[in-house]
């Protein structure tokens, strides 16, 4: 095998186009291989369980009713889902251009930071909700984008590698947080949890009709539904498709790889960013320790899922959504740590990473007879 | 030291090897024909050739790492079957190579040790450097023993390379191109130490350069291979340079290139301009330092040379692959520095070496990667948008035109042959109007039908009226294709002629480092 058979980029999406039978193999093989990473995880997972001493059927029963069984269920699935979706795009759109950013945890509560500091500053000159809202979301999209663009930055100009330097630059991000948080921007009424100043509650965002889930859902599948379409669709997208699959042939058609490759750190960034305006203006009302709940590492997994799809991401977010979501239950009914959850993430990360390998290799999903 | 069973090694001293009618294919490719080569016990051996002649295949059949198809070797008079490189240590053949196999974190002493064929679980330091200093008396080299290698200089780890093989008792030496990372002066000296253990008879050596001047002054004899065939052989003292130079590039009479096609137009405006221009290479070297060029309208500029002599760099910086140092490029007048606007504005396109590292996404279709150039603009897109069903027209009509042979425009252009790509590639960076294409070893790897029809694809931009730069390592090609043929060397141009005066001797001696003052 050749030594790049683990490319952790993209899979270079498909010309839209015909070649029906081609083109359901493709996607029959881009389907299945996670697919069955997913099922060896659960094998695995399960062998886990029994090595504790319970029954890994039942397990497995307790994260369908804790995750997906009732309407409850899926509320809390779905709330869960709503900042992975945009964490997993700010790994996905970067690797689009061949990098492989693991810094969305950074961006996420510096997102929710900045968020918190325009929604008190803006609510306090009086403007209506609405604008509280949109510039809470602007201060989050710029804050989280420029920090990971800083990674690209360094990896483009520095050529420091964009993977180590954007998970550091989280616990840069982690520590300025609580500084801020703790020091210059505490709210002095937050005595046991300490936390920025609130935003009202006239200026939070609501929760979607009939559900008990906020916005940021919808955030994330409209992310996720443009992404999809400038990657796509967009010369712009084209051009970042052709730097991550070839950054050589890239230079050599003139394409501007340096703001190519930028430029997808500062979107995926945003992502990331607004996830944590989503968390800031939805949940908590302002920015505290509780922003820093790993949705960022967990957004990770997802994308790797996904395999940088950003359509795949909002179905594999809202599965990991509810693994997370069924770690309570697990805990109350069969009083395993609340920490079982992640090691079956763990699990299927790393049987998704070895499946990497598989692309190409069934002939069942090659069209036509290989040259 | 081990031995094979069956093998009498011959009792001390300098070994002979004697290579017979050695014939050595990969696939299709003969890249050894009949290839005889006699190293006479304590003689100072040269092996010369130009790149891809087939010295390393030669030497690497020698030390077991591809045994040939045909032929027979005979180390000290007798004949043995060398299948891997432990087979040819036992013999006392060794080998240092062009990159060094030292442990940059350990001691000379402890690279030493290690290197043994039998290293015993324990180690005594105390036994061992006391048997390292006696051994060090008897070689001409000082080294320091517990110096890392790490901060050693590349001249003095040629020599614990050097030393390593004398510890180890071989007594047949062969070095491949180990100048190349010296100065002139570690060159010499080192050079110089191991002839005089050849004339001491205590080695054989056997050098493979491309530098004559090694050749004149250190070697008692030389082979010289030409693609895959051994063009000539003899004492050192009954030849010139001049003669060297022939049987590396043969012989050619003035002017009788029978192959060559039909002269450029003669000059039209200077279209492509480079002054000044440096360029590093990876370790931040300066790798090129082209004073100036020109290429005009209509004509094609070959730049000839030995590879590594800085030609990769300055295709790599004309076409935006590698930042420039200094000095300037200019295209019709206008300064260039690769950008997409200019590239689209003054027409320039290239055909860069291996096209499928250079110059396609391996992993996109080849409707894709046809569309690297034109996919931003109408009619492949409208505004921001690709327009997919143009794109994959287009590419039906390119691959139909240039006979690119794939499953269809939707495959991975990775999945199509070399030639094939190379199609692809033409078919994109030609099926424009061109003014300026530059272009780097074509035809490499390519098949012969794939050969003609790429080298009349670039004949036919000329006569249109491009300006091209081909940079090549095959001089043959330069010969056929070239209206003017410029020498690259240590990333100077070195000489210039134009292709009606080309003297192949001097183009040769000027490839391998010789300018005479006569040459412009």
């Amino acid at each position: 095998m050749a030594p790049q058979a683990i490319t952790l980029g993209p899979v270079p999406a498909a010309t839209p186009g015909p070649s029906p039978s081609g083109r359901l193999r493709g996607a029959a093989e881009a389907v299945l291989i996670p697919l069955g990473a997913l099922v060896v995880a659960m094998l695995l997972f399960g062998l886990f369980i029994l090595l504790i001493g319970k029954s890994p059927l039942e397990v497995y029963g307790f994260i369908y009713k804790g995750g997906f069984s009732t309407s409850f269920a899926w509320q809390n699935t779905l709330a869960r889902a709503a900042p992975l979706i945009l964490t997993a795009l700010c790994v996905a759109l970067p690797a689009q251009a061949g990098l492989i950013i693991i810094g969305g945890e950074g961006a996420l509560v510096l997102g929710g930071l900045a968020s918190a500091v325009a929604g008190y500053q803006i609510g306090l000159s009086g403007a209506s909700p609405a604008v509280v809202q949109v510039f809470m979301a602007l201060a989050a999209m710029v804050a989280g984008g420029a920090w990971i663009a800083i990674g690209g930055a360094l990896r483009h100009f520095r050529g420091v590698n964009e993977t180590i330097s954007s998970l550091l630059l989280t616990y840069i991000a982690l520590a300025l947080f609580n500084h801020f948080v703790e020091g210059p921007l505490r709210d002095p009424a937050s005595l046991n949890k300490p936390s920025t100043m609130p935003i009202g509650e006239a200026n939070m965002v609501g929760m979607l009709p009939d559900l008990d889930v906020h916005w940021g859902l919808v955030y994330g599948v409209v992310f996720c539904v443009i992404a999809f379409v400038l990657v796509r669709y967009s010369t712009p997208g084209f051009a970042l498709r052709i730097v991550g699959g070839n950054v050589r042939a890239a230079r050599l058609v003139g394409l501007p790889v340096g703001v190519l490759l930028i430029g997808s750190c500062v979107l995926g960034g945003a992502a990331a960013g607004l996830a944590g305006m989503a968390e800031v203006a939805a949940v908590h009302g302002a920015a505290n320790a509780s922003l820093i709940a790993g949705y960022g590492y967990a957004g990770i997994l997802v994308a790797f899922i996904a395999r940088h799809n950003p359509l795949a991401i909002i179905p594999v977010a809202i599965l990991l959504g509810g693994i997370n979501a069924s770690g309570g239950m697990l805990q109350r009914r069969l009083d395993l740590p609340d920490a079982t959850v992640l090691v079956l993430q763990g699990i299927a990360f790393m049987t998704i990473l070895a499946s990497e390998t598989l692309y190409g290799r069934f002939r069942l999903f090659q069209s036509g007879p290989q040259k | 030291m081990t031995l094979l069973p069956g093998a009498i090694p011959p009792p001390h001293g300098a070994l002979e090897v004697q290579m017979v009618g050695i014939t050595k294919r990969f696939g299709a490719f003969t890249a050894l024909d009949d290839v005889s080569l006699h190293v006479r016990p304590g003689s100072f051996h040269a092996l010369l050739g130009e790149n891809g002649a087939g010295k390393s295949t030669l030497v690497k059949c020698l030390v077991g790492y591809h045994p040939p198809d045909q032929g027979q070797i005979l180390v000290g008079g007798r004949e043995h079957d060398i299948r891997t490189p432990h087979d040819a240590h036992a013999l006392g053949v060794g080998m240092v190579y062009q990159h060094f196999t030292l442990v940059p974190s350990m001691t000379v002493a402890e690279n030493l040790v290690m290197a043994r064929d039998a290293v015993p679980g324990i180690i005594r330091w105390r036994e061992e450097r006391e048997r390292l200093h006696a051994f060090l008396k008897t070689v001409p080299f000082k080294l320091e023993l517990d110096a890392p290698v790490s901060s050693l200089a590349a001249g003095e780890k040629q020599k614990v390379e050097i030393v390593k093989l004398l510890y180890l008792q071989r007594r047949f030496m062969i070095l491949d191109e180990p100048t190349s990372v010296l100065t002139p002066q570690e060159a010499n000296e080192m050079l110089g130490m191991l002839r005089d253990m050849v004339r001491e008879g205590r080695i054989s050596v056997l050098v493979i350069t491309h530098k004559f001047r090694e050749v004149m002054a250190f070697a008692d004899r030389v082979s010289v291979l030409r693609r895959g065939r051994l063009a000539g052989e003899g004492e050192v003292a009954d030849l010139d340079p001049e003669r060297l130079a022939e049987m590396m590039i043969g012989r050619r009479e003035a002017g009788a290139t029978p192959t060559r096609r039909i002269a450029g137009n003669g000059k039209g405006d200077v279209k492509l301009a480079i002054r000044g221009l440096t360029v590093n290479d990876d370790a931040g070297m300066k790798a090129v330092d082209v004073e100036r060029l020109e290429v005009h309208g209509g004509e094609i500029v070959g730049i000839a040379g030995v590879s590594g002599n800085g030609q990769r760099q300055l295709v790599e910086a004309l076409v935006g692959q590698r930042p420039r140092e200094g000095g300037e490029v200019h295209v019709h007048g206008e300064p260039f520095a690769a950008r997409r606007s200019e590239m689209r504005r003054h027409r320039v396109f290239a055909l860069p070496e291996e096209p499928l590292r250079n110059a396609c996404v391996p992993g996109l279709s080849v409707a894709e990667n046809m569309a690297l150039r034109r996919f931003d603009r109408a009619p492949l897109s409208r505004g921001s948008w690709v327009n997919w069903g143009t794109l994959r027209r287009e590419a039906v009509r390119l691959i139909g035109e240039y006979q690119v042979k794939t499953r269809g425009p939707l495959a991975p252009i990775r999945t199509l042959s070399g030639g094939n790509v190379q199609r692809a590639v033409l078919a994109r960076e030609l099926s424009e109007e061109v003014s300026v294409l530059i272009v780097a070893n074509p035809v490499f790897g390519l098949d012969f039908a794939a050969v003609a029809d790429i080298h009349d694809r670039i004949l036919a931009a000329r006569d249109r009226g491009a300006a091209v730069l081909l940079v090549s390592e095959d001089l043959d090609e330069l010969l056929e294709l070239s209206d003017r043929i410029v020498v690259m060397f240590d990333g100077h141009l070195v000489h210039e002629t134009p292709i009606d005066a080309v003297d192949t001797g001097v183009i040769g001696r000027a490839m391998a480092g010789h300018v005479s003052a006569s040459a412009h």
